[in-house]
């Protein structure tokens, strides 16, 4: 009960923490800004808020969510906290499909974006395969996981360099300026969409949370419990295809976020998905909102882009986490 | 009365390798009954079969009636529980919220009922469980994880327990115990009880009835003095055994006592 409790005021201080950098992130900047001028919608301040700062804001909480949860549910799915969308190779198989889309100038159908579609039909292929490439008889083990990861990553950077080669020069820059990742100023609209998907696929794993927790513990616990787990492995694969291709779309590849915050979260308050879904997205919201501050202001007026500041904090996060179940994946 | 699992010429294969090949066997209500076999003799997989988790048998395994292939899961997990050898984690949930899973099949919010808190009380109290009901799972020993694991397959409040080896990391306390509550279960609630084991003698000791499994196929099977004689014991496993009948009528199993026998074996 206690535990219990414990979780209700950390969920409460997460979704806290949030709206304060939502309001503060924004006043943080090159250019000086004062929050009085801006409710009073004075110029130039209220400008710089609302159309350069805010919306920038708004996408790296979003996108710091999607990452997130996104961790959480690959984690589940393949029953390895060392599991992300980065280490999986997801993101990279997202970034290949997004610059084939940018590169060949495929609009997109139905009124979405091509980049989009593009990226989450490559973050899905690219799970499948690393997927297919792990699995031998029914089992999976971490370490053919991580390698099957890197080498699609390797591939996917590899098709992007050569695709970054072949093409004309502004597509060139285009795709460049993409890869560097980040959150580059985007319209409400964009942020708008993003934020639409992410809470549709937030809900449906939300209704399925205690299920999600049977899952982690092993599909044949959970079957033999009455869940459907086909098919909410399938709903699972296709939640973290679409929150990371959607995400990549829009930002670039960014790293580590769904390493770092879920397991961050489960040291402290343990594995329950009821709990650890909502506190993921609060939380990664926070935390790529804060390293994307850092990004714009620690060489300003330079920016360095925000994926640089999670794989500096990531990599040694996962080397800690690799070192300390080092027993556990030779074994 | 009708028997609550019908099995009929049910095989499974592996590679091309036969593992299962049984010709007939039935269990009912409220019978309590010992798997045994050697190493590969197709314990885990008849039990993995009978709770629904192997769908690529060949033959029929019916369960009230209908192919276990055929129940849909909700239901068939309110009826029938499966106590795995061993559970691990990767993610640290509490002993208690493994317990609480047990529940599962008959919680359909988010959260779960007063009745579920009560279930998971019960079961966790009846294993011994409840002093370290916080403690996160990985923490537990081999012993305590599996009185965890049996606790959840309690709180599923089942009509059928198979269980794969659920005494293997016990002390001679809780092996007693787990025991003694299996055959409250089957005696007062009419659970039927089907447990793969490599203890003979406490097969010998608390099973109504005895199958003794060889490469897939059933060699013996009836009450424990029927199905456990020395020849089969001898054929079966390799080694000279002796079977003893007890003061209290019960069955006492000595291996290696005919060193001339042995010694062929």
């Amino acid at each position: 009960m206690r535990l219990l409790e414990s979780r209700r005021a950390a969920l409460a201080a997460a979704a806290v923490l949030v709206v304060a950098v939502a309001a503060g992130a924004p006043l943080i900047g090159p250019a000086a800004i004062d929050f009085g001028k801006v409710w009073a919608g004075l110029s130039p301040d209220a400008e710089i808020f609302y159309y350069a700062r805010l919306p920038r804001v708004l996408l790296a909480l979003v996108a710091g969510g999607a990452l997130a949860v996104t961790g959480v549910l690959f984690q589940a799915l393949v029953r390895d906290a060392l599991a992300d969308p980065y280490v999986l190779g997801v993101a990279g198989g997202a970034s290949l499909g997004a610059v084939l889309a940018i590169s060949f100038g495929w609009h997109g159908a139905a009124g979405v974006s091509g980049v989009w579609l593009a990226a989450s039909a490559g973050a899905a292929a690219a799970l499948l395969l690393v997927l297919a490439i792990a699995t031998q008889g029914g089992r999976m083990s971490s370490f053919t996981l991580l390698l099957a990861g890197i080498t699609i990553n390797s591939i996917c950077a590899a098709a992007i360099l050569f695709l970054h080669n072949i093409v004309e020069f502004a597509q060139s820059f285009v795709v460049l300026r993409w890869l560097m990742g980040g959150t580059q100023p985007v319209e409400y609209s964009t942020v708008g969409w993003l934020a639409l998907v992410v809470a549709a696929v937030l809900a449906v794993m939300m209704r399925r949370a205690r299920d999600w927790n049977l899952l982690a513990v092993g599909e044949e616990w959970a079957a033999a419990r009455g869940v459907a787990v086909e098919r909410l492995m399938i709903t699972g694969f296709i939640a973290g295809s679409l929150l990371t291709g959607a995400v990549t779309a829009i930002t670039g590849p960014i790293g580590f976020v769904g390493l770092i915050v879920p397991h961050a979260l489960r040291i402290r308050w343990g594995a329950d998905h009821r709990f650890l879904i909502p506190a993921a997205f609060l939380t990664g919201a926070a935390f790529l909102a804060i390293c994307d501050s850092v990004a714009r202001t620690v060489m300003a007026p330079a920016e360095i882009p925000v994926g640089v500041i999670t794989a500096m904090l990531g990599g040694p996060f996962f080397i800690a986490l690799l070192r300390s179940r080092r027993r556990s994946l030779w074994l | 009365m009708r028997p609550l699992y019908e099995l009929s010429r049910l095989g499974m294969r592996y590679d091309g390798a036969t593992v299962l090949d049984v010709a007939e066997l039935s269990f009912c209500a409220g019978e309590m009954i010992a798997v045994v076999g050697p190493n590969g003799a197709g314990k885990s997989t008849l039990l993995g079969i009978m709770a629904g988790l192997k769908s690529g048998y060949t033959g029929s395994c019916r369960f009230e009636g209908r192919e276990v292939r055929h129940w849909p899961r909700r239901p068939f997990a309110r009826a029938v529980s499966f106590v795995p050898q061993t559970l691990r984690l990767e993610f640290p949930f509490t002993a208690e919220q493994v317990v609480m899973m047990g529940r599962t099949p008959y919680c359909d919010g988010l959260f779960e009922a007063p009745e579920d808190h009560e279930a998971v009380e019960r079961a966790m109290a009846t294993t011994d469980t409840l002093e370290f009901r916080q403690r996160d799972f990985r923490s537990l020993s081999g012993g305590e994880r599996q009185r965890v694991v049996l606790a959840a397959a309690l709180a599923q409040e089942p009509r059928v327990l198979l269980l794969d080896e659920p005494a293997t990391f016990l002390d001679v306390k809780h092996q007693l115990a787990i025991h003694d509550i299996l055959r409250d279960l089957s005696r007062t609630d009419e659970v039927l009880v089907v447990a793969a084991t490599h203890d003979l003698n406490q097969a010998a000791a608390y099973s109504d009835r005895i199958v003794v499994l060889d490469r897939g196929k059933v060699v013996a099977e009836g009450e424990p003095p029927l199905a456990l004689r020395p020849e089969v014991l001898e054929r079966v496993f390799g080694v000279a055994a002796r079977v003893e009948r007890m003061d209290d009528g019960g069955l006492w199993i000595r291996f290696g006592g005919a060193p001339d026998r042995g010694a062929q074996a």
